[in-house]
């Protein structure tokens, strides 16, 4: 009866499972042999967003499409491209969204100034707060 | 009938709420007369009534009463029972109905025990609460009507997400909300006393233990949603400065301050309007991170809720909470005065430093998580994801995790750096040390790095306040301290040691073949098919060994739900002493392969581990302040027994 159920369910799974029948791009889910390159891969994979997900890298995504860019990332490191030139490469396709580091541009700025503000702030603070019960 | 009858309870909550809200108001401006012994009644019996109502959404969920709107869209009469009844706050409504359910008995607790503050700081504490959940009563009844009636009734109910088909997960929100709505009460308490300006030492006693609380479930709800993401999204991560993730962070960064400031407030006096002020903040942030989630304004794994509409009643909600208590803050503040006084070198300081990096950590997460927002309205969509938040935050972490060693040595007021040379070598030490194992290990990552040598510095460094005590006579409270601060040392370590050494295999192997991870031999045995009550699933059969000792059972599957349909993988955890095996089944490949992922992760469970020591520290210390304060309440009642005895 549960093997039934089983079939019966995998039968009804199959048409909804045919658009994601194509086989996995051929570096989706297999590791570069060089133990290097595969770490430099990994290391820029983790900093790629999964477009079709929502907040995961890449390097944690079943989804077909972050295959597809696995795959891109470790043909590309095994030709011996810089990694940071395969991120400019994604930024080019998919805009600046497909990138976790965000760059500095006219509309990020605020992003790389908003630690150092916070930074003097803090120095502020703790000289304003910590002197004045000095003189206690 | 049930139905009706929640909506009606539901209703009659919030004229209770009202009710507070005037008769609070009115005695606090000194013109209610008798109105001010509405006050706690009122508080204790609004608390009942949403608790009823909840109590008839959780039954409606239980019976899967499909002539109900909100059972219809998120239950199946096929799910487990548990589930059926989690469901009941696993969407937008039902949580909005647990939220004012909490906050409704949080506010009739406060009302029905609290009898240290001042009655007219209470009766504006109590007012303030009121004020809050009027605000969200409006928001259920308006927008988000729980209890619709759907009719026709439907024939069979749409499912629930199957990610949150989840034991964990079932009880994760329910805690986060634990946390957030106690913080609603510290938020009350901090308004109060803005009203009244009674801030002192009486204040920061009776707001203490509910920060104790509501940090304590806090840290449990992240330390517990942070495993489900680490198993149940199947590849091992276990955090993803996901904005719903930073959503549940902001609150615990503004708690953990506050519970910092309030002690030193609480013994020393001191530090009175920054207390208030962290009060008001810490809830305004699980406010915030409501905002965040239930609007779905920032799409996110977690967001289930999408619908703007209901985004901006929350949003003028906000404002007017928020932007009201900080405008009270700035009209008051100024005539509340700063408070005892204390040297740069004592224990105040070092506490000082903790706030103010906490608060810095917290700006950098809110404005990291917020900014997004900003750039989508010029048309340019940005992330910011780990690459920003780890470096960017471990420049206010690090400064303040060396203070941490020293801090908790200090003595109050005034202090001798030169008195904790000796500890402060010890420390140094243990870095060391941990330096060299690092480097023996082969680790990399510099923040890896900088986080295990920090760890092994502060491990060692947290147990020193308990150097020449009777360890069965320290306080409850030093123990709760030393435990806590231990934790954070472990859950560091935890994550250096996940980030350095774990070690990845992605395979396709056919049945009988074997992969080596890092120490472990994992054998394919077999890949057979299985059914559970609401999805079918193919599980690996699979053995591992240890450095080729006996084997274990290993059996992840690849789950198919068909209400609604989705794929879920369910990696198989094999938990060592050493670390963790992670492995997960993928699809099949050519040949007669499967694909198997698979990971080693040495200590990785430190992580959480950490999370419940933290945990457990907040506990310990809370223990020791209700006793201590029900010791004082016995004494006090017993001198007033014997007053009217010898009176007579």
């Amino acid at each position: 009866m549960r093997l039934l159920a089983c079939l019966l369910a995998l039968w009804f799974a199959a048409p909804a499972a045919a658009q994601d029948s194509m086989p996995p791009a051929p570096w989706a889910y297999r590791q570069l042999d060089d133990p290097a390159q595969e770490a430099r891969a990994q290391a820029l994979m983790e900093t790629l967003r999964c477009l079709k997900c929502q907040s995961q890298s890449i390097a944690d995504s079943d989804a077909p499409m972050a295959g597809d860019m696995r795959s891109q990332v470790r043909q590309r490191i095994a030709a011996g491209e810089d990694p940071e030139a395969i991120r400019s490469w994604l930024i080019e396709r998919y805009g600046d969204y497909v990138s976790y580091t965000p760059r500095l541009t006219s509309l990020t700025w605020p992003l790389f100034a908003m630690p150092l503000v916070l930074l003097a702030l803090v120095m502020l603070l703790l000289r304003r707060r910590l002197r004045k019960g000095d003189s206690a | 009938m049930i139905a009706e009858l929640g909506l009606a309870a539901l209703w009659l909550a919030a004229s209770l709420a009202a009710l507070q809200l005037l008769a609070g108001a009115l005695a606090v401006a000194g013109k209610g007369g008798d109105m001010a012994g509405l006050v706690r009644p009122a508080a204790v019996v609004q608390g009942l009534l949403a608790l009823m109502s909840f109590a008839a959404l959780i039954l409606l969920f239980a019976r899967t009463d499909l002539s109900v709107l909100l059972v219809a869209t998120n239950s199946h009469s096929a799910k487990p029972l548990v589930f059926k009844i989690a469901g009941a706050w696993g969407n937008h409504e039902g949580s909005m109905l647990l939220w004012v359910t909490v906050m409704g008995l949080a506010g009739g607790f406060v009302a029905l025990i609290d009898r240290r503050l001042p009655e007219r700081t209470m009766l504006a504490t109590l007012a303030a609460q009121a004020f809050v959940s009027l605000g969200f009563y409006g928001f259920l009844l308006m927008s988000s009507n729980p209890f619709a009636r759907l009719d026709p009734a439907a024939a069979e109910g749409a499912g629930l997400n199957p990610l949150l088909q989840d034991i964990g997960l079932a009880f994760h929100p329910p805690t986060l909300y634990l946390g957030y709505v106690g913080l609603s009460v510290a938020f009350s308490f901090a308004v109060g006393a803005l009203i009244t300006r009674e801030v002192g030492p009486l204040f920061a006693r009776a707001m203490r233990p509910w920060v104790l609380g509501a940090w304590i479930f806090l840290t449990l709800g992240i330390t517990a949603g942070s495993y489900w993401a680490y198993y149940e999204l199947g590849w091992g991560g276990w955090w993803f400065w996901d904005p719903v993730e930073n959503a549940s962070l902001m609150p615990w960064l503004a708690a953990t301050a506050l519970l910092h400031s309030v002690s030193v407030l609480a013994s020393r006096d001191a530090l009175r309007t920054w207390t208030v002020m962290l009060g008001v903040v810490a809830f305004s942030m699980s406010m915030i991170g409501t905002f965040l989630v239930r609007s779905g304004i920032l799409t996110s794994v977690h967001a289930f809720a999408v619908d703007p509409e209901r985004g901006a009643f929350i949003l003028v909600l906000l404002a007017i909470y928020i932007g009201g208590a900080l405008v009270l803050f700035g009209l008051n503040a100024a005539s509340i005065s700063e408070g005892k006084r204390f040297s740069v070198v004592s224990r105040e300081g070092a506490l000082v430093v903790n706030n103010v990096m906490l608060s810095a950590i917290l700006g950098v997460v809110l404005f990291g998580t917020l900014y997004p927002l900003v750039t989508e309205a010029f048309d340019t969509r940005v992330s910011v994801g780990p690459p920003y938040f780890n470096p960017v935050s471990a420049v206010f972490f690090v400064p303040m995790a060396l203070v941490l060693m020293a801090g908790p040595l200090l003595r109050w007021r005034q202090d001798n750096a030169g008195r904790l040379g000796r500890p402060l070598i010890i420390a140094a030490l243990a870095m060391m040390a941990a330096l060299l194992a690092f480097v023996l290990l082969g680790g990399g990552g510099t923040l890896a790095l900088i986080g295990f040598v920090l760890a092994g510095g502060l491990a060692a460094a947290s147990v020193m306040p308990l150097k020449g005590r009777n360890l069965r006579r320290t306080p409850l409270a030093v123990w709760g301290m030393v435990v806590a601060h231990f934790g954070v040392a472990v859950a560091l370590a935890g994550m250096a040691c996940e980030s350095a050494f774990s070690v990845e295999k992605l395979v396709a192997v056919r049945i009988g073949e074997s992969v080596v991870v890092g120490p472990w031999r994992v054998v394919l045995r077999g890949v057979e098919p299985v059914a559970g009550p609401n999805w079918t699933a193919l599980e690996a059969d699979m053995t591992a060994s240890y450095q080729d000792s006996a084997t274990v059972a290993v059996r992840p599957q690849a789950r198919s739900f068909w209400s609604p349909p989705q794929q879920t993988s369910e990696a198989a955890l094999v938990t060592h002493r050493f670390g963790q095996l992670y492995a997960v089944l993928g699809e099949a490949a050519e040949g007669g392969r499967w694909q198997l992922r698979l990971w080693w992760k040495p200590f990785v469970t430190l992580i959480w581990l950490g999370g419940l020591l933290i945990a457990l520290g907040g506990l310990l210390a809370l223990t020791s302040r209700v006793a201590f304060d029900m010791r004082r309440g016995f004494a006090r009642r017993r001198i007033v027994m014997r007053r009217e005895d010898t009176g007579r």
